[in-house]
């Protein structure tokens, strides 16, 4: 594999009393994309909140290429070059398009090998945040307030982007939109986790698979060796 | 009017050069030097509601002591004249002071946010009132303290009504532009994410604690200068400035009139002096009359006067359109 762009390392994490992640362990490697998979609580968006520091591991280890972030604060690990499009999108309601891009313009870091992104290049992307960048975001739709804050996330000129299920919620025609929007990124050699509870979306864009089952990594494969293999699937996710 | 806040830029523009003259030409249509006055109070009372609608309206940060504040500068002012200070001398050391106060409030409540910042504010609040009142050797207690002289620079005196309404006005336009551009700066966007989702401020990269602490100081000093501005225009302070009734009053300016806009703590503000001043000459239970029209506001435009004036006018202009008007029907029906 690759170097290693974002590791978590026998991760327990905590929420109050309840343990939510046990022994954690997955890598995502450097321009590549990691699918991670499981079932309504298997612990997919912790582990999001564990990799961007909105959730301390209480054990374990998390590092961004190589360095030990696991004690730093979330807007630390931003400036390290690691960005969330969170679930449910969370955009800026009362903010316009134009100012929830603005306000999350970070100049990429000195590790950073991609072309910088701006508010230009977002707008390049997504034409349709350009024909709406004075209206309030409360006033996108759907699919709109996805590629919103999948440019917000991009105007921080990350090296890893996590994306927590951006098809949530979304008509099955702006999936696809999504979906190639996603691709374009991998693409352009930006490591990304992607999670999701729909396995056929992950594995058409994924090199890697993590599965996890009630906050433990139950599975680590490629998405070629688990289309082949529905019976791991149905134990795992159960929607085959 | 409406047109103000709905209309396109030129509409806009006009409206508010309409404003602009009707503010400057004041002293010319009003009778009497009474009312002059009064225009004055609007004006440094809506510095005050703009600097609080930094902390309630953009960064969701709702205080309870801003009096505090605004009695500190004011009592600053008051007690440097009384050490034989010049004015230029005393006004500075008034903003120095109120800022530094802000910072200390700030750093105190910044440790919780919601209802425990409110507690904390209020709690502060009451301290400073507390120490005007019991700090006999410096404020002078319950008799507080006389200012003797106002400031006259460059030979205009501010003892002249007329001149201290223009000061007033001046202070007063220069605090609206630094509010309009600190709103619209990326700073501005920061602060109103930091209000909306701090979680996700932090998450793309930001500092939450300083950048509400930059906007608590921003708040401080507009505080401070209406402080100013109001010891030179009553020429006394006492405690009563401090207390927790005009911390409440600021803040039913800013609600009122609509927190998170650029104009409604200067409607507020218009509302609850003009109450304050003019309508208790003819009402004297106007405290009533003044939490009436609140209770009409909460109930009619919760969201302020400002706001829900653009979506009453909303909800027409859609009804107007929506309905067919008779000539508009006469006119399709003639070949």
């Amino acid at each position: 594999m690759a170097t290693s762009a974002l590791r978590l390392e026998n991760v327990d994490a905590f929420y109050g009393d309840s343990h939510v992640l046990q022994n954690v362990s997955f890598e995502l490697g450097e321009a590549r994309m990691l699918g991670l998979l499981g079932r309504n609580g298997a612990g997919k968006s912790t582990c999001m909140n564990v990799g961007m520091g909105l959730l301390a591991a209480r054990r374990g280890a998390v590092t961004v290429f190589g360095e030990d972030v696991t004690k730093l604060s979330p807007e630390l690990i931003a400036a390290r070059g690691v960005a969330l499009v969170p679930q449910g999108r969370r955009i800026f309601r009362s903010l316009t398009v134009r100012e929830n891009l603005l306000v999350a313009g970070r100049k990429p870091g000195s590790g950073s090998k991609h072309a910088p992104w701006t508010m230009d290049t977002v707008f390049a992307m997504f034409p349709r945040l350009k024909e709406r960048a004075s209206q309030m975001a409360a006033h996108l739709s759907g699919g709109e307030q996805q590629m919103l804050a999948i440019g917000r996330a991009l105007m921080g000129n990350p090296r890893v982007l996590l994306m927590d299920e951006p098809s949530e919620g979304l008509a099955p025609q702006i999936v696809a939109e999504v979906m190639a929007t996603i691709r374009k990124l991998k693409e352009s050699g930006l490591s990304i986790v992607l999670v999701e509870q729909n396995p056929n979306l992950v594995f058409d864009v994924a090199d890697d698979i993590v599965i996890l089952n009630t906050g433990g990594v139950a599975v680590v494969s490629t998405p070629a060796a688990l289309r082949q293999d529905d019976a791991l699937l149905r134990l795992h996710l159960g929607v085959f | 009017m409406i047109d103000i806040f709905t209309g396109g830029s030129k509409l806009r523009f006009i409206a508010l050069a309409i404003l602009l003259v009707a503010l400057i030409t004041l002293p010319f249509w009003v009778t009497g030097i009474y009312y002059i006055n009064v225009g004055s109070q609007i004006l440094f009372y809506a510095v005050f509601a703009l600097g609080l609608n930094i902390l309630v309206g953009y960064a969701g940060l709702v205080s309870l002591g801003h009096a505090g504040l605004f009695g500190i500068s004011a009592y600053a002012t008051g007690y440097m004249l009384q050490l034989g200070a010049g004015h230029g001398t005393a006004i500075a050391v008034a903003l120095i002071i109120g800022v530094a106060s802000m910072a200390v409030f700030a750093v105190l409540s910044l440790r919780s946010s919601g209802i425990g910042f409110i507690m904390i504010t209020l709690a502060l609040g009451q301290i400073l009132w507390g120490l005007a009142y019991r700090w006999i050797s410096v404020t002078g207690g319950d008799n507080g303290i006389s200012v003797r002289g106002r400031p006259a620079p460059f030979g205009f005196s501010l003892s002249e009504p007329i001149n201290f309404y223009y000061v007033s006005l001046i202070v007063f336009l220069v605090a609206v532009i630094m509010v309009a551009i600190f709103v619209r700066s990326p700073f501005g966007a920061a602060l109103m994410g930091t209000r909306d989702q701090p979680r996700r401020m932090n998450a793309l990269g930001y500092h939450v604690w300083m950048i509400r602490f930059y906007a608590c100081l921003f708040s401080g000093l507009l505080t401070a200068v209406s402080g100013i501005l109001f010891v030179y225009y009553t020429n006394f302070i006492s405690p009563q400035t401090l207390a927790l009734t005009s911390s409440a009053e600021v803040l039913l300016m800013v609600i009122s009139g609509g927190p998170g806009t650029l104009l409604g703590p200067i409607v507020g503000a218009t509302l609850v002096v003009i109450i304050k001043t003019v309508v208790s000459g003819f009402i004297e239970r106007w405290n009533f009359l003044l939490g009436a029209i609140f209770v009409a506001i909460v109930i009619l435009v919760p969201e302020g006067i400002v706001p829900g004036a653009i979506r009453l006018w909303g909800l027409i202009t859609r009804k107007r359109a929506a309905t067919p008007t008779a000539s508009a029907a006469t006119t399709e029906r003639t070949p």
